[in-house]
């Protein structure tokens, strides 16, 4: 594939992916510290380069129900958001979950509780992790760390999201979202056919050619039993995620005392606090999760058993710990440092929770 | 059986569209809803366009509308289906997408989504199925109730002190400029019913020359929500409903006619 | 030249709403004094004057009724 060098936002290279990789339609409402995503979109035309639609939509229960409807005909689409914004997307997401379609829902979090900051957080994890809407599901849950893995993902996105009829989330936070690096981005990746669409996605209600009975798109079940193995099934789904598709990165963990789990900005402040505490002879390596869901809880079980600690590091008041307590087995301590309301924390801070907390303490 | 002699093929005049599925609909006897569909499905069937219409349900009664009609449909979540048919309708431009939607689902939780993809002029169908009433839940109060009126959160009348007025959101998406067509049908008589066919064939004409938004209002009954036989809820309708939510075309061409 | 018309109701789906009966010009169609699976009284023909104008048809709800019209 030819690799061409940019300079982009986080933000801006999610748009530039989209384009780039056959998306169908973006539908999205602007919100800080998200909106060059959408901006970034209507400035490029891609109508005019690949046919993509983008549309701005009147609310985020619009936007989310906009890729509700393009997803139920087997069109790749995408919505874009932040933290109050997604509260407002929940309803569609479990929906989408319901009635299996693929998707991809980016959220660029920002410090909340209620309309909160507009500064980076992680404060998300819960609601993106544990389904956020009502009813038993997940979705698969990608943390990118750079602006490189912001554009990545999102061609994994479609391929997950499709392998397992699933929404799929990228779960940034604002300063990804805001901030520019360089990265390669790829050829174009041609959208599907019509008949791409009816052979890769043959549940879609695309149209009902006279060879096959009609297609229904719905998350309705009014009989329990049937409820119940629908379900199983899902449940099913999730469990496959978890033995195929779980993905994450160790970084000197081999010879670690202590590690460090965190994600996205977390993880790349801890692995300059990783840096820093190995200049002085402290042997920590970091565990960084890159799927939220499916998490990695092997790896992690495995660390708890030859390591002295485990501390997180999170932009939130603590809520990836209780994952890693439990893939833990509560073999070592785990502990937890975190900042959050929009506030980063730095690489020295995380040292000193290392220090005193973890290894003091 | 009288006549018997002359039911054979050749002397069929009527018979429920094939573009109707054979599953039994779950609507209370004399329930419009049923008629409604058929008279959308006979259209679909006629113009030829069952492989490219897409149908939206709605939440409430016809919820399950997906069962009864042969074509590919979604089930939306509540109120949000013009925001699905939007989607739907720009990402398969030659398609024939449309809403299939209570007032409840349209007029109230929805309002925002039918008044964005009106004003937008989407070019799709908007079928808004108006009984005054919500029968899903148990009869409570909708938006188009009209004063005045029992329901079960209304059970000594609509007030307006308590409750605010009854909404005509017909009248109120023809005054967008996205709507071409804005039509307020019903089907409880042939007549109706031959009437109410011709503006629906016109809606999906108008789509087919992608002229915008078509919104196309069935002023119904619920004869269980009314607690009246069917033949009594059809002349409630006329004498009470119809004061109200006047029949006829509003919007023709993208011209106000009323 | 006399025009003779016949339906047929699909009794097990009829709900016997009786809106055909009605709608019905000529006033052949009654709820029958019989119930069907479901414990509806459902419609019938019960006259021969029908003329087979399918108003019937057009305002069941349920599209139970199948019209034929010939002329003799």
């Amino acid at each position: 594939m030819a690799k061409e060098l940019k300079l982009m936002k986080g933000n801006e290279a999610i748009a530039e992916a989209a384009i780039r990789s056959g998306c169908d339609g973006y539908f999205g409402y602007p919100i800080t510290p998200q909106s060059e995503v959408m901006e970034h979109l209507m400035a490029e035309m891609p109508w005019e380069k690949t046919g993509m639609v983008v549309l701005q939509a009147e609310s985020e229960m619009a936007s989310i129900n906009m890729v509700y409807g393009g997803a139920a005909t087997g069109k790749k689409v995408m919505t874009s958001s932040s933290s109050p914004g997604m509260s407002l997307m929940q309803e569609g997401l479990t929906y989408l979950a319901g009635a299996e379609l693929p998707c991809l829902v980016v959220n660029v979090v920002r410090g909340g509780p209620g309309l909160g900051t507009i500064q980076p957080s992680q404060a998300d994890y819960n609601q993106a992790t544990k389904g956020g809407g009502h009813g038993d599901y997940q979705m698969y849950v990608l943390a990118p760390a750079t602006v490189q893995e912001m554009y990545d993902f999102v061609f994994d996105a479609w391929d997950i999201a499709f392998k397992y009829r699933t929404p799929v989330m990228i779960l940034s936070d604002g300063a990804i979202g805001q901030a520019m690096e360089k990265l390669y981005v790829g050829d174009y990746v041609p959208r599907w056919t019509k008949e791409e669409i009816a052979a890769k996605a043959p549940w879609a209600a695309y149209g009902k050619p006279k060879s096959r009975g009609h297609n229904i798109i719905t998350s309705l079940e009014l009989d329990s039993v049937k409820q119940e193995i629908f379900n199983h099934k899902l449940q099913a789904k999730y469990r496959e995620m978890e033995k195929n598709d779980t993905r994450y990165e160790e970084i000197m963990c081999e010879d670690a005392d202590y590690v460090i789990v965190a994600y996205g900005s977390s993880a790349r402040i801890s692995h300059k606090a990783l840096q820093l505490a190995r200049e002085k002879g402290i042997k920590v390596g970091l565990l960084r999760p890159i799927t939220l869901f499916p998490f990695p809880s092997e790896p992690i079980k495995q660390l708890a058993q030859r390591v002295k600690g485990i501390l997180t590091v999170e932009m939130s008041a603590g809520q990836m710990v209780k994952d890693v307590q439990l893939a833990s087995e509560f073999k070592c301590p785990v502990k937890y440092f975190g900042r959050y309301g929009g506030i980063i924390p730095t690489p020295q801070e995380v040292l000193e929770a290392l220090e005193n907390d973890l290894i003091k303490g | 059986m009288f006549n018997e002699e002359i039911i054979k093929p050749e002397n069929l005049v009527y018979k429920k569209t094939s573009v109707m599925t054979d599953a039994v609909m779950h609507y209370c006897p004399g329930c419009p809803h049923g008629t409604i569909h058929r008279i959308i499905a006979e259209v679909i069937d006629e113009m030829g366009i069952q492989e490219s219409s897409i149908g939206i349900a709605p939440v409430g009664c016809s919820v399950l509308a997906y069962n009864y009609f042969d074509v590919d449909f979604v089930e939306a979540a509540h109120g949000r289906a013009p925001a699905l048919a939007s989607a739907i309708q720009r990402l398969h431009p030659d398609m024939h997408t449309f809403t299939y939607q209570g007032d409840g689902d349209l007029a109230a939780i929805g309002t925002a989504e039918t008044i964005h993809a009106c004003n937008r002029g989407e070019n799709i169908i908007i079928f808004f199925v108006n009984n005054a009433i919500y029968g899903m839940t148990g009869g409570q109060m909708a938006p188009t109730t009209l004063l005045g009126m029992k329901t079960a959160t209304t059970p000594y009348g609509r007030r307006v002190d308590l409750n605010g007025y009854p909404l005509q959101i017909t009248e109120l998406v023809a005054q967008l400029p996205g709507t071409y067509y804005v039509t307020r049908q019903s089907a409880s008589t042939p007549a109706d019913v031959r009437k109410a066919k011709a503006a629906v064939r016109k809606a999906f004409e108008n789509q087919a020359n992608k002229k915008g938004t078509s919104f196309v209002e069935f002023v119904s009954t619920c004869n269980s929500g009314w607690k009246m036989t069917p033949v009594q809820a059809n002349e409630w309708m006329k004498e009470h409903m119809f004061e109200k939510y006047v029949p006829g075309d509003i919007k023709v061409d993208g011209q106000l006619v009323r | 030249m006399a025009i003779k018309g016949a339906i047929v109701v699909d009794i097990e789906r009829c709900k016997g709403c009786g809106v055909c009966a009605s709608v019905c010009p000529k006033q052949v169609i009654a709820l029958s004094a019989n119930v069907n699976g479901k414990g509806y009284n459902y419609a019938e023909q019960v006259k021969d004057e029908c003329i087979g104008c399918a108003s019937c048809g057009m305002v069941c709800p349920d599209g139970v009724i199948t019209v034929y019209k010939a002329k003799l």
